[in-house]
């Protein structure tokens, strides 16, 4: 059993938590995720490290309640004990020879973003960060970035916070501009890591990305975490639990990894509906 | 006495029933058809069957000991050799080991072994209720990497000698393939749970939650006080065949659909779990992860379930046991034929259509069978304009896995195969000092009674090991 150390609601759907877990706590590296069970019947879920404290023998999480498991999860209280917590699993983002690096984070993927963004950091790169969000509401991170990045831009879509438009308008602006980034990496909804590679593209700047898909056991067992990256026109199978769960963006069939996290839309729908009626019952 | 020249019948659950339910198929034999059996026994002087079995059980011993109806210790001789009877007398193929070597079957039906070591194995978990007693420790320190078959026996076997045992397992409940793999109407789970816990009560320790190669490496368990350790991670990596429409939504490798339904009971009314049930289904391969990805379909609700395979009903790798009941529950073979694309659902006129990207059938051609290859089977050739397509909505993929690299990458100067699995010396030892290996992911898929003869042998070569030192 793994205690819930402290709790901090960011926004009315995003929750962090610091979780005891000192075997992960002492390895987890920024990119890396995790693997949890709210309970005893619970499903498992990865989630990536938001950060580490290895002398606390903590491990920070933040999770957006999309469904019934991050329903549940947010349900435990500061104090309570989640069932199992396991990694830390995949790849931790590469960071060697990156002196100049752009970091991109959309929506509660800033989560998995800013510790990225840390990490270079304190390597004492140059970081540009720009992060995007549906609203002012939800801005979550803001002050954690403006720690380690020498430019932050902020975007909202309906320009509530920072400026109005999505991540890839800075992007595109800078890159025009000509600025030289050895690396982007694009952490967020599929569909804007996807835009972020297809506005890199014509600049010819390696885009890291990091995939989200369906999970079991994360240690490559199962195959359900499997995408397609196209290597000069051949179509490769990888797992993103072993092989990730950074890719090269222009490599990665985002079309079909869109198709396939929406798998189980339904069934997660009519789980997350029970879940929320059950809550409102307990009340 | 005259020889009953047939084995006693193994009652089971009615086909029509048990299709729909995740219960038990075979049922066990009573205490008196068990006696019966044993008496077909010759007790011959070379007893050729206890080389057939890869953990040489007493077999002609502990059926000595069901004659006189002693089924106490009849058990007691079965675990000698065994640490996990319930599970080999369900789960092992007799008929290609111990069975096979049997004098009797040279004339008649062989003995029935395995249902008798299982009839003794339920017996004693029903009836006896004496815990096994620790044994003293001797103060060394072994790790166990994986709570599968392999590990297990290895563990147990040291246990018994009075070594520290500690087991890594990567996922949160301990058994590996036999939780997450073999499904409950061919394995019920409590058998699997009972088996571990009796390995707590001689001592040892379980550590779930744990991927040795993540968040231990085998040097950091050197570093805290193991001084030997024995790798049986499993075979790991599920194999596609490199066909267009494998990622479409209700493909699945065999692994990810056990899996789903056995460790995290997606068969369950009440689960958190999402599995694809009902429609039709196809599984392509024919080894005994194929029938029971089959099976488990079929109880799952499915309304048709094909087996298809590249090859005839000659090849087949299942056993011809679990090939007949898949049958008799209405399972349909569609032999020499082979998958080239799996087809998607795509709505073009409407993208935003729920059933896009999902699959609706599959093409395959028709095979016949050439020379031999290099596997001495005949190699199956494709029928030029023979293709067709099978109207299907899900496709599970049970075509073997490859070793994973995890523990490989982590651990530096452990060497393997082209394929992947580790290199072991004749005594288990791979090519780090102290550190064995053995089951699947030295060999690659395997049964098992191998991975469990595979930690059998480590066990004894570590024990060997550390009383040198």
């Amino acid at each position: 059993m793994y205690k819930i150390i402290s709790k901090k609601e960011l926004n009315a759907s995003v929750t962090q938590m610091e979780i005891e877990a000192p075997l992960v706590a002492k390895k987890a590296k920024a990119g890396q995720f995790i693997i949890l069970r709210v309970d005893e019947e619970g499903e498992r879920i990865p989630l990536t490290v938001a950060g580490t404290d290895p002398e606390k023998g903590t491990v920070k999480i933040i999770f957006q309640i999309v469904g019934a498991t991050t329903a549940r999860l947010n349900h435990k209280k500061e104090g309570d004990f989640l069932q199992d917590f396991v990694g830390p699993l995949g790849e931790a983002t590469k960071t060697e020879g990156i002196r100049k690096v752009c970091i991109i984070g959309g929506g509660v993927g800033c989560a998995i973003a800013m510790p990225v963004a840390e990490a270079f950091h304190r390597l004492q790169a140059d970081v540009t960060g720009i992060i995007g969000f549906r609203n002012k509401e939800i801005v979550i991170l803001e002050e954690e970035f403006s720690r380690c990045c020498s430019r932050l831009y902020v975007m909202t879509d309906d320009g509530s916070h920072g400026k109005a438009g999505n991540v890839t308008i800075p992007l595109k602006e800078l890159l025009e501009a000509e600025e030289c980034f050895d690396e982007i990496i694009a952490i967020g909804p599929l569909i804007m890591m996807k835009f972020v590679v297809e506005t890199a593209r014509p600049y010819d700047i390696p885009v890291t990305v990091s995939m989200n898909p369906i999970m079991i056991d994360g240690t490559g067992m199962c195959g359900c975490c499997r995408l397609t990256l196209v290597k000069e026109g051949e179509r490769v199978t990888k797992f993103a639990c072993v092989d990730g769960p950074d890719f090269n963006g222009y490599e990665v069939d985002f079309d079909e990894a869109m198709s396939r996290n929406r798998m189980y839309n339904d069934f997660e729908r009519h789980a997350y509906e029970e879940t929320c009626n059950l809550f409102k019952e307990a009340r | 006495m005259a020889i009953i020249p047939k084995k006693h019948v193994m009652p089971v659950q009615e086909p029509e029933l048990r299709a729909h339910n995740f219960q038990e198929v075979a049922l066990g034999y009573s205490a008196q058809i068990a006696i019966e059996e044993a008496n077909r026994c010759l007790h011959c002087a070379n007893q050729p069957c206890v080389s057939g079995c890869p953990v040489n059980i007493h077999i002609p011993d502990f059926i000595e000991k069901v004659k006189e109806g002693d089924f106490e210790e009849a058990y007691a001789i079965i675990s000698k050799s065994s640490s996990l009877p319930a599970v080999c007398g369900r789960v092992c193929p007799q008929e290609k080991q111990c069975e096979s070597k049997c004098t009797l079957g040279i004339r008649f039906e062989p003995v029935g072994i395995g249902y008798l070591e299982r009839f003794v194995a339920d017996h004693h978990n029903n009836e006896s209720f004496s815990d096994p007693v620790p044994v003293e420790t001797n103060g060394h320190k072994v790790a166990i990497i994986g709570s599968g078959p392999s590990g297990l026996t290895c563990a147990g076997d040291l246990a018994k000698k009075g070594y520290e045992v500690t087991v890594f397992e990567a996922l949160h409940k301990a058994g590996g393939v036999l939780v997450y793999g073999i499904p409950e109407f061919r394995l019920p789970k409590k058998i699997v749970e009972k088996e571990v816990d009796t390995l707590k009560k001689l001592g040892a320790k379980i550590q779930t939650d744990v991927v040795i190669g993540k968040t231990l490496t085998v040097d950091e368990l050197f570093e805290t006080g193991y001084e030997a350790v024995y790798i049986g991670s499993g075979a790991g990596l599920p194999n596609f065949m490199k066909i267009p429409g494998e990622a479409l939504k209700g493909v699945y490798s065999a692994n990810e659909f056990l899996t789903r339904t056995n460790l995290m009971k997606a068969y369950e009314t009440d689960t958190m779990t999402p599995i694809m049930k009902g429609g039709k289904v196809a599984v392509v391969g024919a080894g005994n992860v194929a029938m029971d990805a089959a099976r488990t379909a079929l109880r799952l609700g499915a309304e048709k379930v094909y087996v298809v395979y590249r090859r005839s009903m000659e090849e087949l790798t299942a056993r011809k046991e679990e090939v007949e009941h898949a049958k008799e529950e209405g399972i349909e073979f569609r032999l020499l034929n082979n998958p080239i694309e799996i087809l998607g659902y795509h709505n073009l006129e409407d993208p935003r259509d729920p059933k896009n990207g999902f699959v609706k059938g599959m093409r395959c051609i028709r095979m016949e069978l050439g020379e031999p290859d290099a596997s001495g089977r005949r190699k199956p050739v494709p029928i030029e304009g023979s293709e067709f397509v099978i109207d299907v909505d899900t496709v599970i993929m049970a075509i073997g896995t490859s070793p994973n690299p995890l523990i490989k990458n982590t651990t530096e100067g452990l060497e393997v195969n082209s394929k992947g699995g580790i290199i072991i010396d004749e005594n288990a030892m791979t090519s780090r000092q102290a550190v064995y290996a053995g089951g699947d992911a030295v060999t690659g898929s395997a049964t098992v009674i191998s991975a469990m003869g595979a930690g059998k042998k480590a066990a004894a070569a570590i024990d060997a090991y550390l009383k040198q030192l």
